[in-house]
């Protein structure tokens, strides 16, 4: 049976993890190659860097990292963040990256998804959605509330007037391969996943939709799988600080009957 | 035993320095090579390969590879496809509009027909092998390990007795192949942390 997908995401931002990883016995709680392997022994089932980083220095450190990261970690790696070009993906995936995740880029440009897509393979075009709700009408207007959210970028500081469903469907027609949604609401929040979003835009596409944005405790994983109906979800600070590991998180999934790779199947 | 030295065969598809690395951890020597000459002088050949299959196909005649790969295996050269690489041995794809492939082996390839809405394609992520025989590669790995899947499509082979594994997506799916020195997955073992590197190294040891 497919399991559903535990993905720890790390913001790297001039080759160092920003808000730093909360481990013991790390030898340099910075560096992102290093919680990687601690990530990979812990059975995480992929891995997600996202670069924060503005400058172009910044950004071949990040390829330094993807290559150094894949030397060593055997596991499928995602990597996003300022992919303009068709020669930005071509340098990732030769670097060792097995997906690039595509955001303020895909809106700009679509048909960069599209063109990616069909060069590389649908399989390691990520589209990013940053979705934000939008204000339902007030129970006294008389209109039943419907709920939407609206599509930013640039890392969550430009509204777009798009509307997250259909630009999922958009993307998922131009040849993305799954789709990395963010809450903004509820990113940073440590309240859960925003499951309607979550909901919405899982049963609108028949691509894996991974969540993003809010998880704060392991029940909040399995809302987001099992209420959200996401493939996979993406987790940050529960595992950087040390609350849970993996394991851990994985032996909740399964007791609370969600598929997952389970870690002793490692052991045996 | 003579060390391995496995040419992975690059053709411009797909995250061929996963597959090099990954071999280096067990053990081997890999080089990532379009070279004929290279190709024939080691000693594991593998054949990678993510992306469409008509354009896998086209830059393997354009590099003038799909003889390189021929000569492989009727040589009995010890010889593994990874995922685009087994669907590439087959006789047909119906992707994005008919192709023809290798036909080394025969059969198709088809895609995963959604049977219901939670059912996604691409099927994406960790899934279990059951096997359907002795397969030298799994020599360790346990009945109902997981691997890392990612692919829309699959292969339909005529002749049942190459079937080496089968997977669970919505239906029962040929996921790995073996006939005499020819290997193949449809899953990722570059990429499937303990399992995948036990399955590399058991490949890497076969002769």
């Amino acid at each position: 049976m497919l399991a559903k997908r535990i993905i720890p995401c790390l913001d790297v931002k001039d080759g160092r993890v920003v808000k730093g990883v909360a481990f013991e016995n790390l030898r340099d709680a910075g560096d992102p190659v290093e919680i990687a392997a601690v990530y990979d022994r812990d059975g995480a089932d992929e891995l997600c860097f996202l670069d924060i980083t503005a400058s172009h220095e910044g950004r071949s450190t990040m390829i330094d990292i993807v290559e150094r990261t894949a030397d060593k970690v055997f596991m499928p790696l995602t990597v996003g963040g300022g992919i303009r070009s068709l020669d930005d993906i071509r340098t990732l995936l030769k670097a060792g990256a097995d997906k690039v995740s595509i955001n303020t880029a895909a809106v700009q440009q679509p048909e960069l998804v599209r063109a990616a897509a069909k060069q590389f393979g649908t399989q390691c075009i990520v589209v990013a959605i940053d979705a934000k709700r939008r204000p339902t009408a007030p129970l006294s207007s008389g209109h039943p509330a419907v709920l939407s959210w609206e599509v930013f970028t640039h890392g969550g500081r430009t509204p777009t007037g798009r509307d997250v469903i259909e630009w999922a469907l958009t993307v998922e027609r131009y040849g993305a391969g799954e789709i990395l949604l963010t809450s903004m609401d509820r990113d940073g929040t440590g309240e859960g996943y925003d499951l309607e979003l979550t909901a919405a835009v899982s049963a609108a596409v028949t691509i894996p939709v991974i969540a993003s944005g809010g998880a704060g405790q392991l029940r909040h994983l399995h809302d987001g799988l099992e209420t959200g109906k996401a493939d996979a979800v993406l987790v940050a600070s529960i595992f950087h600080y040390g609350q849970h590991t993996i394991q851990e998180a994985k032996a909740y999934l399964h007791t609370h009957h969600v598929p997952v790779r389970l870690c002793e199947e490692h052991e045996t | 035993m003579s060390r391995a030295t496995i040419a992975i065969i690059d053709y411009d598809m797909g995250n061929l320095r996963s597959v090099q690395k990954a071999f280096e951890a067990v053990g081997c020597s890999a080089t990532i090579t379009r070279s004929p000459q290279v190709i024939d002088d080691a000693t594991h050949v593998v054949l990678p390969g993510v992306g469409a299959f008509g354009d896998c196909m086209d830059n393997l005649e354009r590099y003038g590879l799909s003889s390189s790969v021929r000569t492989t295996i009727a040589k009995g050269k010890p010889f593994l496809g990874i995922c685009l690489g087994l669907q590439l041995l087959f006789t047909d794809s119906e992707e994005f509009g008919a192709h023809h492939g290798l036909g080394i082996l025969d059969g198709r390839v088809v895609k995963f027909r959604s049977t219901d809405t939670r059912m996604k394609i691409p099927h994406m992520g960790w899934n279990q092998i059951r096997f359907s025989k002795q397969i030298p590669l799994l020599e360790g790995v346990p009945e109902g390990a997981y691997v890392y899947f990612v692919h829309s499509y699959y292969v339909e082979p005529r002749d049942e007795t190459i079937v080496g594994t089968t997977t669970d997506y919505g239906t029962t799916f040929v996921s790995g192949i073996w006939r005499e020195n020819v290997f193949a997955c449809q899953f990722h073992p570059e990429k499937s942390q303990r399992w995948g590197m036990r399955i590399l190294e058991n490949f890497s040891r076969f002769s």
